[in-house]
């Protein structure tokens, strides 16, 4: 890629910066004015209630969904039509769903090593060795040949994590990643995100798991209507909330903890 | 009584009853269940009494193994004259295929098998290097083989062969700079260009061979050529169809691809032919040639092509918004999204409705009867009007009613055994 006049990530500035943006479904105004700068190396937990924009807005950062109006710039370069420029921030961006949309006709270790020999055009055995690395940092090294269909809910989000770290990326985008699980399953996910974020992985997490925001968030950012109503830094945010919305839905959510 | 219950050891296995196994429950579980089954049971027993035994005294006991005319035929037995089969063998395999060049289609059958092997059955060694070969270079070698060298009159000058070697030029370089850009479409039309101009090269060397005529041609060999490509058209060029047609970012394509298919089936198949038969050669450039085999295998062709088009395209329906936006999210641009993660698995959904429809075609080649082509359905009614085999209708048709089975039936189980080679334990 270097000899193409494609932009180069920029290591140097902020790994995200979302000014002014805007995004219509139709006629439905889902993202106002949406403003975030997101500092290399910081967590952010973004929450709020169902239908608010968050995913959406997190969605508009690798290009799965299209904003309208304003700037988001990933690693120095500017998101547009450019096709080209997708596919590099995208190369830069891993994200994870909710319903871990693994590639169910490949195994576990072909899932992690697909994107590396196809798109890195990486050599064989060296993604494999990759994979397997990420895959023991995700724990599940024994589990390399099955299926995913032959993985409980639990272990399939760590494989798409793994998936996803295989690509090297510098920022890690988490679209509600355990709201699918089993209550049981959902420790050892988060426990993956906890070990992600020990090492200095820019995150940013759409979730409504309070106690790991407080472990590991620099920030919480609170929508709600499509605009970010509040952001803070946890304790603040949790003990001491300025805006009714924001103090509506933590009763909600925390009323019975 | 309390309520708590703590159960302190394992219950261990016991075996079923006897009246679940072995061959007595097998009977009594699917045979006589209930009385309306038993009654089933029974009426069924006898209908095949009753019908087995003339079956087989027909095919076998009463059958005529040899004989020079039906009169022979009738003097000998009552059932079956497999004697006519016999004696008109090379009609029904071959048509008026020149007796001399039999080994030709027979190479082309053997080389298909022998490199399909590998590519069937996981277990056999070089299927990649089988693979490859049976979609770019056996095509032309089928054709060579049995066809022969097909006449280019722009081969025999000059300024043709200098057009030739230009057009040749420019696409490998089209295909090159593509490829060194990373732009998949550029790339792909200029290789596929370069690819049909060496086709038609190799087409008009024809491994030198004597060249064939095409309205010689007639029986299973027939049937095989129109199923078989057919089939190697039909595929390919459904998934583009599908693909085209659920190209919402590309409205023009789409509405071509919607035109063609709806248009396409909603004729019947036997107008489709009539239509290739008669209006393709109004639209050919002055001169050349093209021949009955070549019009129907036109039309036959496209008509499959439509119908794989709406399988492929129910298997891309089945295949949720979350394996794009994955595929999307880790940087697989469209084409590595289509075929390594979207096709793979669409194509794997419909392998029921893509043989069905590969059945369907082979048996819908009996249609090009109509049209004058001498397939074996033709040369089945051939044989029975025939003054030497007269009234041998039973046993011309029964004949080539069991080729059809033993080939449809194959390819329908080799479908149930991809299906459980290909199932990797997820069930939607």
């Amino acid at each position: 890629m270097s000899d193409t006049n494609t932009a180069a990530a920029d290591n140097s500035g902020p790994a995200i910066t979302i000014s002014a943006m805007h995004k219509w479904y139709g006629d439905f105004h889902v993202l106002k004015d949406i403003n975030l700068t997101v500092e290399r190396g910081e967590r952010i937990v973004v929450c709020g209630p169902s239908g608010s924009g968050k995913s959406t807005m997190i969605r508009c950062i690798n290009r799965l969904e299209e904003h309208q109006k304003g700037s988001i710039n990933v690693s120095g370069i500017e998101l547009t039509n450019d096709l080209k420029n997708i596919d590099t921030i995208r190369r830069e961006v891993g994200m994870v769903f909710q319903h871990f949309n693994l590639f169910p006709h490949l195994t576990v270790l072909q899932n992690c090593t697909l994107a590396p020999i196809w798109v890195r055009k990486m050599p064989k055995a060296e993604a494999e060795e990759i994979a397997m690395k990420y895959l023991e940092r995700v724990k599940i090294p024994e589990q390399a040949q099955k299926f995913p269909g032959q993985l409980s809910g639990g272990q399939q989000q760590r494989v798409a994590i793994a998936r996803s770290l295989c690509m090297n990326p510098e920022i890690m985008l988490f679209d509600e990643p355990t709201s699918a699980l089993d209550p049981e399953m959902i420790k050892e996910v988060l426990d993956v995100m906890v070990d992600l974020a020990k090492e200095g992985m820019t995150m940013l997490v759409v979730t409504h798991e309070m106690g790991f925001a407080k472990q590991v968030a620099d920030r919480v950012i609170f929508m709600d209507g499509g605009e970010i109503i509040e952001q803070n830094e946890p304790n603040e945010f949790f003990d001491n909330p300025q805006s009714d919305r924001t103090k509506l839905f933590l009763s909600q959510i925390l009323g019975h903890s | 009584m309390s309520k708590a219950f703590v159960r302190t050891e394992f219950h261990p296995d016991l075996p079923p009853p006897a009246s679940e196994r072995g061959v007595v429950g097998w009977l009594r579980h699917n045979l006589f269940s209930t009385w309306y089954n038993s009654l089933a049971t029974l009426v069924i027993f006898y209908l095949a009494y009753l019908a087995i035994p003339p079956i087989i005294d027909w095919t076998l006991i009463s059958a005529v193994w040899e004989a020079n005319d039906y009169k022979e035929c009738k003097a000998a037995g009552s059932g079956a004259c497999w004697g006519m089969i016999d004696k008109r063998f090379n009609l029904f395999m071959y048509g008026f295929y020149k007796a001399e060049h039999f080994w030709r289609p027979n190479l082309t059958l053997i080389i298909f098998i022998v490199a399909m092997l590998p590519v069937l059955f996981d277990k056999l060694p070089g299927k990649n290097i089988c693979a490859p070969f049976l979609i770019l270079g056996y095509p032309a070698v089928a054709l060579a083989l049995i066809r022969g060298p097909i006449e280019m009159s722009s081969f025999q000058s000059p300024i043709g062969i200098a057009v030739w070697v230009a057009l040749f030029a420019g696409s490998v370089f089209m295909g090159h700079r593509g490829a060194k850009t990373a732009n998949a479409v550029m790339s792909g039309i200029g290789y596929t260009a370069a690819y049909f101009i060496l086709f038609i090269v190799f087409a008009s060397w024809g491994l030198g061979l004597e060249p064939t005529e095409t309205d010689t041609y007639g029986g299973l060999l027939l049937t095989l050529i129109l199923a078989g490509v057919g089939i190697a058209v039909a595929l390919p060029l459904g998934i583009l169809l599908a693909l085209g047609r659920r190209a919402s970012s590309m409205p023009i394509i789409q509405m071509l691809c919607i035109g063609f298919i709806e248009i396409i089936r909603s004729v019947p198949l036997i107008s489709v032919l009539f239509m290739a038969q008669f209006m393709l050669p109004l639209f050919m450039p002055e001169g050349m040639k093209f021949d009955n085999v070549m019009r129907a295998l036109v039309g036959f062709s496209l008509f499959a092509a439509a119908y794989m088009a709406e399988v492929v395209r129910g298997g891309l329906q089945a295949i949720p918004k979350g394996q794009f936006e994955a595929a999307d999210s880790l940087g697989l641009n469209f084409y590595l999204n289509m075929r390594l993660i979207v096709l793979p698995q669409a194509l794997k959904i419909v392998i029921p409705g893509i043989v069905s429809t590969f059945i369907g075609l082979f048996k819908d080649t009996s249609l090009v009867s109509i049209i004058g082509l001498a397939d074996l359905l033709l040369v089945a009614k051939q044989s029975y009007t025939d003054a030497n085999w007269l009234g041998l209708e039973h046993t011309a048709y029964v004949y080539i009613a069991v080729i059809y089975f033993c080939i449809c039936f194959s390819m329908s189980r080799y479908s149930m055994y991809l299906e459980r080679k290909l199932h990797t334990g997820h069930k939607r």
